[in-house]
């Protein structure tokens, strides 16, 4: 059985031009010690998913479909069962290492506060094993520095933190959101290595949601391409890699910096922007901006087209993606 | 340097908080002497002395009734400082549970409790706590309660407006992540990144609390004789102002002084505690 089933999730928010359904009908599965990628613009709708499993929505904001965690749904989840399963059975590592941290607690007490939360440790016992999560996530000197504030840290090291916290309880799952975005690249390199070697050690599932590919081709084994609240591809990150389907998937490969172009060389781009969520068409989502877009792709969703291997892709214009390539 | 000392070397160079802190301090002592010693019985009438000038055994003169004047502001100050605080205590905790319940709760929650508190907020507040009293009776305690109810929205307000801008931190996400409940995170997060802003706010009041316990009083609605009471004693002044304006200037001065003192004090603790300003270390 796997370990996170998430079935036809819709989420519904209220905005100010009325409902935007930010995430439309997202399916997909994840086993024990997998790891899937969630790629995506901003405004895909990747965020909100990671959000509609743990319960976190903003308020006015409607949910549909099935969300299974262990074999126990979590849509229909009470707030305070919920509290149980938060942090104790999945955990998040968030983007921003400088906010993601309570400035007037020190480190120490916030990595053994799901300690106690969770597993009723005492305060002792809660600390000595701070001490050793700090340690195993690579902050120096951590018998030390356990009782320092956030703000004595650097920004990979608050990462480091936040890692720390997440891994307190030894969760089933661990959901990245966008964790090496604000950091820089020799640090994301290390953070990333330290995420892979613990998501290994534990046997947890992982569930990465990034907008740069080169992070989704080195971390996970299966990845799924979200645009405008659906997924447009799936496989795994080799095949997809390989052969990207989709019109979106392959615009944004296309859309790499190369190095090694030569002075002058125009950056490829996709054309238009991302449409407002409120203003999605009733279709497929990149109809429009898409150059092979024909009357029929705005009249339904389109179904999701297999690609041999486990890769599929939601288009109904893939043979004449083929022929363009 | 830890930060608390890095904090009190900037409150000593900062000429508002000094001030206010002198002022307030020189109120607090007053008030505490008093209870041990006064340089008179407070309220002993000496008629065959009445409306006597400054001297060396009379510091301030004499009032009608030949009580010291001086001994009388020493003992206002209790009284003062007494009703500032306990009305101001009321306020904060029931007002400050409010607004950090409204922040949490949001939705009707969050729509009642600040409809309620729009509501005390419509009444001019001298205004109400004169109804009150006026209503349940004069006296000390009523009218500390009288202040103490329109503290509450002030505080309620002041609390729920800080409370919202923390909810959205990400670090309170993190908490919520972390599988606490509302009440958890409003105690151990919400609640000490706040406490700046109340503090302030606390202070502030108080000096209103003192101007409401003067103007009931003077009213005749606060504090009844024979208790002293800088509010009464500007009344009692009142006729005599053109034989001895002095009995008036005591207790206004008295009054003035206190309520500058919290206010400087407030605005300098404001600046200190600002964490926008507090980044030049």
């Amino acid at each position: 059985m796997p370990l996170l089933e998430v079935d036809n999730l819709t989420v519904t928010l209220a905005t100010g031009r009325g409902p935007a359904r930010a995430v439309r009908g997202v399916s997909f599965s994840l086993d024990r010690g997998e790891t899937l990628g969630l790629v995506g613009e901003s405004g895909s709708g990747k965020s909100m998913t990671a959000l509609a499993i743990l319960g976190l929505l903003p308020d006015g904001a409607q949910t549909s479909g099935r969300v299974s965690f262990d074999g126990r749904d979590l849509l229909g989840l009470r707030e305070t069962e919920f509290c149980r399963v938060r942090g104790d059975r999945i955990a998040v590592v968030f983007q921003e290492p400088m906010t993601a941290l309570n400035p007037l607690h020190t480190i120490g007490h916030q990595v053994a506060e799901t300690l106690t939360l969770h597993r009723g440790m005492t305060a002792g016992a809660a600390r000595a094993e701070a001490i050793r999560l700090l340690d195993r996530v690579g902050i120096p000197e951590a018998a030390q520095r356990v009782d320092a504030y956030p703000h004595q840290f650097s920004g990979g090291q608050r990462q480091r933190i936040t890692i720390a916290i997440a891994l307190a309880c030894g969760p089933d799952l661990l959901i990245a959101d966008e964790p090496t975005t604000a950091l820089d690249v020799t640090i994301q390199r290390q953070i990333l290595d330290l995420i892979a070697s613990l998501v290994d050690e534990h046997k947890m599932a992982l569930l990465l949601v990034s907008h740069d590919l080169g992070v989704i081709a080195e971390n996970v084994e299966r990845m799924l391409v979200m645009y405008g609240g659906s997924i447009v591809e799936n496989g795994p990150t080799e095949a997809v890699f390989a052969r990207p389907s989709h019109p979106y998937t392959r615009g944004l490969f296309g859309a790499r910096p190369r190095l090694g172009g030569g002075r002058g060389v125009r950056l490829t781009t996709i054309k238009g922007t991302v449409p407002e969520l409120a203003d999605l068409p009733q279709g497929c989502p990149f109809a429009g901006r898409c150059p092979l877009t024909i009357p029929d792709c705005s009249s339904a969703p389109p179904p999701s087209i297999a690609l041999g291997d486990g890769h599929a892709a939601a288009c109904i214009r893939l043979d004449a993606v083929t022929e363009a390539a | 340097m830890s930060a608390a000392s890095l904090l009190q070397a900037r409150a000593l160079r900062h000429p508002s908080f000094v001030a206010g802190l002198v002022l307030v301090l020189l109120l607090i002592a007053m008030a505490a002497l008093s209870l041990v010693w006064t340089p008179w019985p407070a309220g002993e009438m000496d008629i065959p002395h009445k409306l006597a000038l400054p001297s060396a055994a009379h510091w301030f003169g004499t009032d009608s009734l030949g009580r010291d004047v001086a001994s009388l502001i020493m003992a206002g100050a209790r009284n003062s400082i007494l009703v500032g605080v306990i009305a101001v205590a009321i306020g904060l905790i029931v007002g400050s549970a409010v607004g950090l319940t409204a922040a949490a709760a949001k939705g009707w929650v969050e729509e009642l409790a600040m409809r309620l508190s729009d509501f005390t907020f419509a009444f001019p507040a001298i205004l109400s706590a004169i109804m009150l009293t006026a209503l349940f009776g004069p006296g000390i305690v009523n009218s500390i309660i009288a202040i103490g109810i329109f503290n509450i929205p002030v505080f309620a307000r002041v609390t729920r407006a800080s409370a919202n801008a923390v909810w959205t931190r990400e670090y309170i996400l993190a908490a919520r992540v972390a599988g606490k409940n509302r009440l958890q995170i409003t105690l151990e997060h919400v609640l000490p990144n706040i406490l700046a802003v109340i503090i302030v706010q606390a202070t502030i009041q108080f000096a209103t609390a003192i101007l409401a316990e003067a103007a009931l009083s003077y009213l005749g609605l606060g504090t009844q004789p024979p208790q002293p009471s800088w509010g009464r004693m500007l009344n009692e002044a009142q006729l005599l102002m053109f034989q001895a304006p002095r009995l008036a200037i005591y207790p206004g001065v008295a009054i003035a002084l206190s309520v500058l003192g919290l206010n400087l004090l407030g605005d300098g603790l404001r600046d200190l505690l600002d964490p926008r300003l507090a980044r030049r270390r």
